[in-house]
């Protein structure tokens, strides 16, 4: 690849943080003085944290680069140093041309002020001149669709028009180089296509373009290329399929085993006839299930006293904590006391939406008709993810946040026959 | 091609990045100037009740009752001058040092030279200054001061003002990210400054005993140049100027200095 394809090329790029220890909070001045006093010889309690290390890629010119990675993975603090919003501790950027960034939409519009001196403000913040905003400005509010409301203070706006005004502003920069975060997670549906095909059309006009999703959907739609980003450091450079190959073993590591300690323990003052142990996320790889396959894990309880019988329940959350489903299984011998045994759990016919969840898990006797009682109760454990399906022609569906959390069976419509006659 | 790199240790002020964002600069004044008075009653007429409310609660307390000499300019008159001087000032240190945590939002989320935040401050002072510069002269003619050649020499007093100001409010906000003391502590500062200085009493009123206290004060030669221009009292001496001179473009490098150091991890810390 000769320079002149490169956009943007990163050397050895790291970047840390001093973290304070969380034992010693001092939270103000004088506290810290007085530590000082109290531990001379401590010069530091700050740790230093890694956000970013030996980061190495280049990004060509004319193409739309993903950046995916679990959360913390260190893909905004990459955009932030792309962007100089924060310098790099070591290593080195070149950067070919003008980069304009949108890592949040709407920073920048004031709320007191109207849709048009907010188009100019903002287009200032965003780095474009006077002259460049004018010629823009047409197509900016034609893109936002705000034209009646132009002179109206944008704290009057609907939330689903400051979203568009804020993103057309930022869509129409001038700049070779475009970097944006994951704003496309609002605005309804229209909006994100109308978004992402923005996106689309300004790399075919040779703009590059660098985005941070944590839809894959969206990734394999409009992606070129993709860079793997885990625990700071580039797992994966180059090919999208490598990159979501990648993630979503990334969601794998430690084989979905996950010890229970009393900090996930939802009341300590449960008896624990029967206590849950740990779990292991069944799937493949663990945690990481196809859409429509079954999700298993396991389960290992250790009975503490004798008891009658023991069922498991569990709650299922999708990652915004809102419930999706409850179910109890049927009530069976409990191991002996002092014996620890393994469990495997199966939620039949769940047809989840792609995305993650997580369940509160419990052992207990009853059910919601008998009356119930709990002997363990696990909560916020055992995360998974579920993978947005693969459609006819390759490509990703996009399921939309808000069509819900379950993907219904395939819906049934046929002519009344009873009514036919009423038709004619 | 543009590189970027870690910081260094002594990194210079980068004003030619200012200027590169010249249109956000005047933005951002036309921002703080538009937004100021929205939803008040009374809008600009502020401007102009506020350096008069002042000045007449200073001749009021040192005029008529404390009988403090002005020189043989009318106390109103010798109070306001000393007033339009120490507004300018306390506002460029205020609004500059607040610049920055007042912006949170756009300095974590977006890039433009952090300069462009506290100097677009001053397009809004220098609005204030004209206004009550306005007044001044309305007053100077009702109370029939005679104003002389010397008041061209006013911009020099006004730019030192202003570099003076604009360095403490520099090196302020820069310590503000870190350490939000520093916003309980410039109130107080700046209500001492303004009885230690010679604001609304003149140096001669001042006992010898402390006179120092005034001759070490930096603010005493500008006070002192600023009516000398209006009241066509005399020009403060050459060392009192150079002092003065001398303590407001230190306080400016110094205050920039650390704010161009700092300035590369607001983002983290802010």
């Amino acid at each position: 690849m000769s320079s002149n394809d490169v956009a943007v090329s990163l050397r050895n790029v790291g970047k840390s943080y001093a973290i304070r220890q969380s034992s010693e909070q001092h939270i103000t001045l004088a506290e810290q003085m007085l530590s000082r006093v109290r531990h001379p010889r401590r010069s530091s309690q700050k740790k230093t944290f890694w956000a970013l290390q030996e980061v190495d890629a280049d990004i060509e010119r004319g193409k739309v680069t993903a950046l995916v990675g679990r959360n913390g993975a260190g893909k905004s603090t990459l955009l932030k140093v792309l962007s100089r919003i924060t310098a790099p501790t070591t290593g080195r950027i070149e950067v070919d041309g003008r980069i304009g960034s949108l890592l949040e939409v709407g920073t920048g519009f004031h709320p007191e002020l109207t849709g048009r001196e907010n188009i100019y403000l903002n287009g200032s913040i965003l780095g474009m001149s006077r002259a460049e905003v004018s010629r823009q400005f047409d197509a900016i509010v034609a893109f936002a669709g705000v034209e009646a409301f132009l002179e109206t203070p944008v704290k009057r706006y609907s939330s689903g028009m400051y979203v568009r005004l804020a993103f057309a502003v930022a869509s129409h920069l001038d700049t070779e180089i475009l970097i944006v975060d994951e704003v496309l997670a609002v605005g309804d549906q229209d909006f994100q296509r109308q978004c992402l095909g923005k996106l689309g059309a300004l790399a075919t006009d040779g703009r590059t373009v660098v985005l941070v999703s944590h839809n894959m959907g969206v990734v394999k739609q409009i992606a070129d290329r993709a860079i793997l980003l885990r625990d700071g450091r580039v797992a994966s450079c180059g090919s999208v399929e490598d990159a979501i190959a990648g993630y979503a073993h990334q969601e794998a590591t430690g084989e979905g085993l996950e010890t229970f300690t009393d900090k996930d323990r939802w009341d300590l003052q449960l008896g624990r006839e029967v206590e849950l142990i740990s779990g292991r996320m069944g799937g493949s790889p663990a945690g990481f299930f196809a859409a429509m396959q079954d999700i298993t894990f396991d389960l290992n309880v250790r009975a503490n006293q004798a008891v009658a019988g023991v069922r498991v329940s569990l709650t299922l959350s999708a990652s915004s904590g809102e419930p999706v489903g409850t179910s109890f299984s049927e009530q069976f011998d409990a191991p002996a006391i002092g014996e620890a045994t393994t469990l495997s759990v199966r939620i039949p016919n769940l047809t989840l939406a792609p995305g993650r969840y997580h369940m509160a898990v419990a052992t207990g006797t009853g059910d919601a008709r008998t009356g119930h009682r709990d002997y363990d109760v696990i909560t916020r454990s055992l995360p998974f993810e579920v993978a947005p399906n693969e459609g006819a022609n390759g490509a990703f569906e996009n399921w939309q946040g808000h069509w819900g959390r379950l993907r219904l069976d395939r819906l049934i419509v046929e002519p009344k026959v009873a009514n036919a006659c009423l038709a004619v | 091609m543009k590189v970027i790199t870690p910081p260094r240790r002594w990194a210079p002020l980068r004003l030619h990045e200012v200027w590169e964002f010249r249109d956000l600069f005047r933005r951002f004044v036309a921002r703080d100037l538009t937004l100021r008075y929205r939803q008040t009653a009374l809008g600009v007429i502020w401007v102009v009740l506020q350096p008069l409310l002042g000045a007449g609660i200073l001749s009021f307390v040192f005029g008529q009752i404390a009988h403090l000499p002005s020189d043989g300019v009318p106390y109103f008159s010798f109070a306001y001058v000393g007033m339009l001087a120490w507004n300018t000032l306390a506002a460029t240190i205020t609004k500059i040092s607040t610049s920055l945590i007042g912006n949170q939002q756009l300095i974590s989320k977006i890039f433009f030279p952090r300069l462009v935040l506290p100097l677009s401050t001053l397009g809004s002072t220098m609005v204030d200054f004209a206004v009550a510069f306005a007044m001044l002269i309305v007053i100077l003619f009702a109370q029939g001061v005679h104003v002389g050649w010397t008041i061209l020499t006013f911009p020099i007093w006004l730019v030192l003002l202003v570099l003076l100001g604009s360095g403490i409010g520099l090196g302020a906000a820069s310590l503000m990210v870190s350490y939000r003391d520093i916003g309980y502590v410039l109130p107080v500062l700046l209500q001492i400054g303004l009885y230690a200085s010679p604001v609304a009493y003149s140096v001669a009123a001042v006992p010898s005993a402390v006179r120092w206290v005034v001759n070490v004060n930096p603010l005493t030669g500008l006070l002192e140049g600023f009516r000398s221009a209006f009241l066509g009292r005399a020009v403060p001496s050459a060392g009192a100027i150079g002092w003065s001179a001398a303590c407001s473009v230190f306080a400016f490098f110094v205050g920039a200095l650390v704010f161009a150091n700092r300035e590369r991890r607001f983002a983290d810390v802010i």
